[in-house]
């Protein structure tokens, strides 16, 4: 067991020691472990590696690293070897004989492993000449690829709890308060607001003790930064949080995780033990008076729990159901004491801002939103994956040169920010800069960020029916407008789907959607029109095409659509006739065949299974 | 009823931790069952209506025992853009059972999940714990098969 750390020497001590053994020279093979990779299967691939290096008796030439998620989803599973930094990705279980004999043995660069840039067809050797890494700033992320999240000594390589050490022994605690503030960093989590106020608020309010939270109950389908940074740095965010208590005066906190997230939670876990292990959790925190501890409480899978009030209500051992908010949670929050949450990106923020100082940050970005955001960019992308950049850069940069585009040449219809609470952004605002004022402008918002790209091929009303079903499923129940509201809206978009729409319904949901804005007690309920009402305003045209026509112009709803095969193109393969479920698709071998409309339930299965494109949806 | 009492044990009886005891209660017998309920009312000192409540709320309780095989599906933002609501009905079909539902039989549970954030292997299906990515309507016939389900294939020798 390691010694406490009691100074700001003892830690140096400490850093000096891991920074010894964490030699970025020495040949290491960093994989990405994260959840995402380890569905491609990346854990068989790093115990065949490793069985090979003890087989072969290679232990001391190279290293194997577990690291966090490094974000290129799309390619995984993926490896970065050190020191040359080349950047191997979709590698499967019989390169691994490879990778030992030509890599790491003759440091040769295998070119099958290689990713090959789409547009200029040239295959790319480092990591960091990549374009979907090129352009992104990784301030926050970045260190996910480099440590090992099971390591305090790797995060302590990379200068880990310096800035903690700083903030104890060379601020006063409002001081650091004054240096967010100073910052400007606004909440990663959806609504944006001033952190620094937040605390600020916190430190000042009567009523002892007082709690520090951190939301990792990320459950915006389509986002999962906050994920990755648990898994892949947790002690980036804990080293947040033990600023922030020292900061508001707090002594306890808690870490409010969703369930469904077991190796986040298993990480965060660890870093607590190892973080109690060497005093930077605890009574005394490196030396000084301040005492600070934590713990970890597993959400029960429900979305309105990411909201701060049912947050306040789950850990308290009730449903979640949020309450109104005209006492701040600042002043009454957690057990009715003053309480500061902010989300898993923001307290990771932390650690930088007192590295770098207020005016470093203020320095990246627009000018009311500062530092860089993570957004997960996913749907219909060439490159899917968690991308880190500075507010202010276009839509169009991320979607086309991070992201590369829209897969199989097909047309841009939609960007979707803001998760259920947001909305859907058109090719015409693409060139906008992304920042939390920008996006609600537009009627969309920030959210936790992610971003969900659609093409032509996706119906408009079909996104905004699916985001209201969601809603409909996690509304909590407790205000009419919310748990009603939603459904009739939901309804509403059925009918419209189904080709029985009627132009008056378009003018109901806009007053509708509205009075549930104004009249839900909660931001959930209270932005739960926002899809319906941005598709409303910049996707008129198909809503109209299902009510006047009724058409799906993107070929998606159902009622609207029918399935049938072209005699040009059909070879008579028969794969439609043995995927068909209900005997609709028919034909002899070799021959032209038909669909019975009449059994045709429109499952979709002949249309994916053609491998000659010889149906089609009209 | 040992284990209850374990489970309780181990967050020190701390009301506020319900949802967590719940959760390795569920854990422990692969449901909540009626007297795990009544032993956690009875240990903590608390009505059943307030377990209860929480064992409803809550989307990762269930009340009634699950099946032998665990399929979840997830309806995430990128998995529906890519059709995954085409899958779930091929899935209810295959099964004969409704998101959310356990077969009679009690070998299938198959439900649907808001988003696993694995978005880049979307549509997912989780089969037993194990991720199964980029699922197509072929795949999960598939997939069905190889848990003794009849379901159309293209396969040749079908």
């Amino acid at each position: 067991m390691m010694k406490k750390i009691k100074s700001p020497a003892d830690l140096t001590k400490l850093q000096e020691a891991a920074k010894q053994r964490f030699d970025p020279e020495k040949p290491c093979i960093a994989f990405c472990t994260g959840t995402g990779c380890l569905a491609y299967g990346t854990q068989k691939l790093v115990d065949t590696l490793k069985d090979e290096i003890v087989k072969r008796n290679l232990g001391d030439r190279v290293y194997i690293r577990n690291t966090g998620c490094h974000g290129f989803c799309e390619r995984g599973p993926m490896a970065v070897i050190y020191p040359q930094k080349i950047f191997y990705q979709k590698i499967k279980l019989e390169d691994v004989p490879d990778v030992i004999e030509k890599t790491v043995l003759k440091g040769e660069v295998i070119d099958r492993l290689l990713y090959k840039d789409p547009v200029t067809k040239t295959k790319i050797v480092k990591e960091d000449e990549v374009p979907f890494y090129k352009k992104q700033m990784r301030l926050v992320f970045g260190m996910n690829g480099l440590i090992e999240p099971t390591s305090i000594e790797d995060y302590l390589a990379i200068g880990g709890y310096g800035a903690l050490a700083k903030a104890l022994h060379q601020m006063q605690p409002q001081q650091v308060v004054d240096e967010v503030i100073a910052a400007k960093l606004r909440g990663r989590g959806g609504g944006g607001f001033p952190t620094g106020w937040k605390w600020d608020a916190t430190r000042k309010a009567q009523g002892e003790p007082k709690y520090i939270i951190c939301n990792a109950d990320e459950g915006d389908p389509g986002a999962y930064m906050d994920r990755s940074l648990l898994e892949g740095n947790p002690h980036s965010v804990l080293e947040g949080m033990v600023i922030g208590a020292y900061a508001i005066g707090s002594t306890h906190g808690y870490i409010y995780v969703r369930n469904e997230y077991p190796l986040a939670v298993k990480n965060i876990t660890l870093a607590i033990e190892k973080a109690r292990e060497l005093g930077l959790l605890g009574d005394n925190i490196m030396g000084t008076d301040f005492s600070f501890d934590l713990l970890i409480n597993r959400g029960g899978g429900a979305f309105v729990c990411g909201e701060s009030s049912a947050l306040f209500a789950s850990i308290e051992g009730r449903s979640g159901e949020p309450r109104a908010k005209y006492v701040h949670a600042t002043d009454r929050g957690l057990y009715n004491k003053p309480t500061t949450l902010n989300n898993v990106e923001t307290w990771a923020n932390v650690p930088l801002i007192i590295n770098n100082g207020s005016a470093w940050y203020a320095g990246i970005g627009t000018e009311k939103s500062k530092g860089t955001k993570i957004f997960s960019l996913v749907g219909k992308i060439n490159n899917t994956g968690l991308v880190e950049v500075p507010m202010g850069i276009t839509l169009r940069e991320i979607i086309y040169e991070i992201g590369g585009g829209i897969p199989k040449g097909r047309k841009f219809k939609a960007v979707q920010t803001g998760g259920p609470s947001g909305g859907c952004i058109p090719e015409e605002h693409l060139d906008m800069p992304v920042d939390f004022d920008a996006l609600t402008d537009l009627g969309s918002m920030m959210g936790s960020g992610g971003m969900i790209v659609m093409d032509e091929r996706n119906c408009m009303v079909d996104v905004a029916k699916y985001f209201l079903s969601f809603l409909e499923g996690e509304s909590c129940g407790k205000c009419t407008p919310c748990r009603e509201g939603v459904l009739q809206m939901r309804k509403i978009l059925d009918r419209i789907c189904e080709g029985k729409g009627a132009m008056e319904d378009l003018d109901t949901l806009e007053w509708m959607g509205q009075a549930i804005a104004d009249g839900s007690l909660c931001a959930l309920g209270g932005s739960a029109p926002n899809p319906v009402l941005t598709t409303l305003r910049y996707f008129r045209d198909e809503y109209e095409a299902h009510i006047k026509d009724k058409r799906c112009p993107a070929g998606v709803c159902k009622a609207l659509i029918t399935y049938s095969i072209d005699p040009e193109t059909c070879t008579g393969c028969h794969v439609c006739a043995r995927i068909c479920p209900t005997q609709a698709a028919t034909g002899e071998k070799k021959e032209l065949h038909t669909i019975n409309q009449e059994l045709c339930i429109k499952c979709g299965a002949c249309y994916e299974s053609c491998k000659f494109d010889a149906v089609k949806v009209s | 009823m040992k284990k209850v009492a374990e489970i309780i044990q181990k967050y020190n009886s701390n009301k506020g931790f319900l949802v967590p005891i719940l959760q390795d209660v569920q854990k422990e017998f692969n449901y909540l069952p009626r007297e795990a309920l009544n032993a956690v009312s009875t240990i903590l000192d608390l009505p059943l209506s307030r377990i209860y409540e929480l064992a409803t709320f809550y989307k990762a309780f269930s009340l009634t025992p699950r099946g032998r095989h665990q399929l979840s599906l997830c309806m995430g933002t990128a998995c529906h853009v890519r059709g995954a609501s085409l899958l779930q009905e091929s899935i209810e079909r295959g099964l004969n059972i409704k998101a959310g539902e356990t077969s009679d039989d009690l070998e299938f549970t198959f439900e649907t999940v808001n988003c696993l954030g694995a978005c880049a292997l979307g549509p997912i299906l989780v089969v037993d714990e194990e991720y199964q990515g980029q699922v197509t309507l072929s795949k999960t016939n598939k997939i069905l098969k190889t848990l003794g389900k009849k379901v159309a294939t293209d396969d040749e020798e079908d």
